[in-house]
């Protein structure tokens, strides 16, 4: 049973662009969409009205989180609007829109973290490999542990590097002693390609860490989606299209349209989604 | 046109400049003259204390040549430390020093002159050292209050003998001893070593320095643990609703009730009720952390608010129970702002004088207390009983009272701004 990894990387994204590590411009279109079987344009036309339906595939292939019917309301306001959205194993998904959509609402669902709000309520059922997440019999540690979460802005533990890589096994009590909680840290280190960098200043506070390239990020993703399902929310569609398999696009909280990356991008159903990747509203 | 416009904003702006320039230079010169009032008053304060206080930690001595006759202290030949005529021992040196003075109201001036325990000094003396029997010592004796106010100057002498509490005879002995070099002002260790005194020589504040210091100890035990659990459980884990509200409201209320209220209180529940002993710094120390418990708690409270909910997140987003989240890191975070509450309450504390008049540590007591169950007084307590005493030399002891306060204060001050330095964590 594989644990779900999901990443929020807008802001890691938003510095790449800056600094032209990705193309700039609105090339949404990735080669390998070419050959595509669809037509230029879905039959009838496209949808072009929020109705709340989802057009496109909710459904995944080998369904590992299975989200129906997911309400959050913050206070009076309706933030998600009847979502139902399946993510697959080993499957990468991406959450795209407007600022404001529900997208980092939805991810924060999918591990309980709006728990911790007062004023959240969430109906609906998710649940991970068959278990309902929201279960009362469920204890949000056990969830957390099997579905990490990375935050949009970066925020270290005022502590040492070696102190915050080593605080989740430590409160979970993976290593049994000492050396064992080194070699994780260490193991974990080298994965996200930071091991060079701090080998020699584990001791000093995790905020002098400089931000690390998106491309090693995006090349981590992938390595992670071998053993993990991803869901990832992001700002720029050129990091969708080159880590998803999958593209869910939300709007004012109703998620209006799911489908593989290359159709996503090449030949939108909803009109929306269409605005929305070719920059008509963003 | 356009440029028309253009010079006519220019121009406004221009002719609101020297009204904003003046309101900027009142506004400075208002608050640079209110920083030089507060300085002013600060420095008054300062000055007139350290100008009276000052003279209070020297104290004049007299020294005399004791003769630990034998057959004064022990006419049976057997000595009683307990019985024995002490006194005699003293007032045969000074006739021996002042041989000339004869009849019995010049004598009775004449053993003024030294304080009325310099009997008792002279049996402690024996005591340590019974082999003095039988020789002559020199030793230094605590000189009466009122002479010690001659030589400190704070007697006029040029005033008629009927108005002041010397008479000529005695200055001009007070005068030939100085001659002598036997009277002269010491370093006044009573001060720091005695317990309170109907005798100013004799007076010290041991008594309350003790009780206050075990006063803070019970208040610090007491507040900062139930402030801070309160503050944690109020904050992180208690619902926000209407029951939430009123607490919020009844704590905030609490820290601006008058604290002769919270003395009232001490003495029906602790004293009355649970019958705890009177007076004790058990009571006081209860007293004053019901006091000081809404103060650390308010501040407690901002402190933990303050730590940025997204470490809060970070942790919970790696699986961290919501107690560890506090333990690990809302706790680590908030105590400099937690001890700073602390401190505040306890200066407070430590300055309360009202509250414990209602649970009897006004009481005129000489023994320094050796627990938390004596009967004791605090400092503000004693600058309160010695600023009512009448003697002069009370006076500038009253001030020397309240330069230990503040130097109290100041020492407990710095101790918690170093333990905060501490606890902050750099990055």
């Amino acid at each position: 049973m594989s644990p779900l990894g999901m990443s929020e990387l807008e802001s890691i994204d938003e510095r790449s662009l800056r600094t032209g590590s990705v193309a700039g411009g609105l090339a949404v279109e990735p080669a390998e969409a070419s050959g595509s079987p669809r037509e230029a344009l879905p039959p009838g036309g496209r949808v072009s009205e929020l109705s709340g339906e989802t057009v496109g595939e909710v459904r995944a292939e080998n369904a590992f989180m299975i989200a129906e019917g997911v309400n959050v309301y913050y206070g009076d306001n309706h933030a998600i609007k009847n979502v139902t959205l399946e993510v697959g194993r080993h499957q990468v998904l991406a959450l795209i829109g407007p600022s404001g959509c529900g997208k980092s609402t939805f991810l924060r669902c999918l591990n309980r973290m709006n728990d911790s709000i007062e004023s959240a309520r969430v109906t609906g059922k998710i649940t991970l490999d068959g278990q309902d997440i929201y279960s009362k019999k469920l204890d949000p540690v056990v969830l957390r542990a099997r579905v990490g979460m990375v935050f949009q802005k970066p925020n270290p533990f005022p502590k040492s590097i070696y102190d915050n890589v080593a605080y989740g096994p430590r409160i979970h009590g993976l290593a049994a002693d000492r050396a064992e909680l080194d070699h994780i840290v260490m193991t974990s280190l080298d994965r996200a390609g930071l091991l060079k960098e701090v080998r020699d200043r584990l001791d000093e506070p995790c905020s002098a860490l400089d931000p690390i390239a998106t491309a090693r990020i995006e090349d981590l993703i992938d390595e992670l989606a071998e053993n993990y399902a991803i869901v990832i929310v992001t700002h720029s569609m050129q990091q969708a299209a080159r880590v998803s398999q999958r593209v869910a696009y939300f709007h004012l909280g109703t998620l209006v349209e799911v489908d593989e990356t290359n159709r996503i991008f090449t030949n939108p159903q909803h009109k929306l989604t269409e605005d929305y990747i070719t920059g008509r509203i963003g | 046109m356009v440029n028309d416009s253009h010079r006519s904003t220019l121009s406004k702006v221009e002719a609101g400049l020297a009204r904003r320039h003046t309101k900027e230079w009142m506004f400075r010169s208002f608050g640079l003259m209110a920083t030089a009032v507060g300085v002013v008053f600060l420095a008054v304060f300062f000055w007139t204390l350290i100008a009276q206080g000052a003279s209070a930690f020297a104290q004049a001595y007299i020294e005399l040549d004791i003769e630990f006759s034998a057959d004064v202290l022990a006419p049976d030949g057997e000595i009683d430390l307990a019985y024995a005529d002490f006194d005699a021992v003293v007032r045969n040196s000074l006739r021996e020093q002042f041989p000339e003075v004869s009849g019995r109201r010049e004598r009775r001036e004449l053993y003024r002159l030294v304080s009325i325990a310099a009997g008792y000094m002279v049996r402690d003396a024996l005591e340590r050292n019974p082999e003095l029997l039988g020789s002559t010592v020199p030793m230094l004796l605590p000189a009466a209050a009122d002479v010690d106010m001659v030589v400190k100057g704070n007697i006029d002498r040029n005033l008629d003998e009927a108005q002041r509490p010397v008479s000529d005879a005695q200055l001009e002995w007070i005068d030939q001893l100085t001659a002598d070099g036997r009277l002269a002002t010491r370093f006044n260790t009573a001060l720091f070593v005695n317990g309170d005194s109907r005798e100013p020589e004799l007076a010290g504040i041991r008594g309350a320095l003790m009780g206050s210091f075990y006063m803070l100890l019970v208040t610090i035990l007491m507040s900062f643990p139930i402030g801070t659990a309160a503050a944690i459980y109020l904050e992180e884990f208690a619902p926000r609703n209407r029951w939430a509200d009123l607490v919020e409201v009844n704590i905030n209320n609490l820290a601006a009730v008058p604290s002769i209220v919270f003395g009232l209180l001490g003495l029906a529940v602790f004293i009355n009720w649970v019958a705890l002993p009177r007076s004790s710094p058990l009571v006081g120390g209860l007293v004053l952390s019901l006091i000081t418990l809404p103060v650390v708690i308010i501040a407690s409270r901002a402190a933990i608010k303050a730590v940025p909910p997204s470490i809060r997140e970070a942790a919970l987003g790696l699986g961290a129970s919501k107690m560890q989240v506090v333990s690990h890191h809302v706790l680590p975070l908030a105590m400099p702002g937690i001890l700073t509450g602390t401190i505040i309450g306890m200066s407070r504390a430590l300055g309360e004088s009202a509250p414990l008049l209602m649970i009897g540590m006004v009481a005129f007591i000489v023994d320094v207390p050796a627990g938390f169950s004596d009967p004791t007084t605090a400092l503000p307590v004693q600058v309160y009983l010695w600023a009512d005493s009448p003697e002069r030399a009370f006076a500038e002891r009253t001030s020397a009272a309240i330069i230990v306060l503040l130097g109290f204060l100041l020492v407990m001050n710095l101790a918690a701004v170093i333990m905060r330095k501490r606890v902050e964590r750099q990055w």
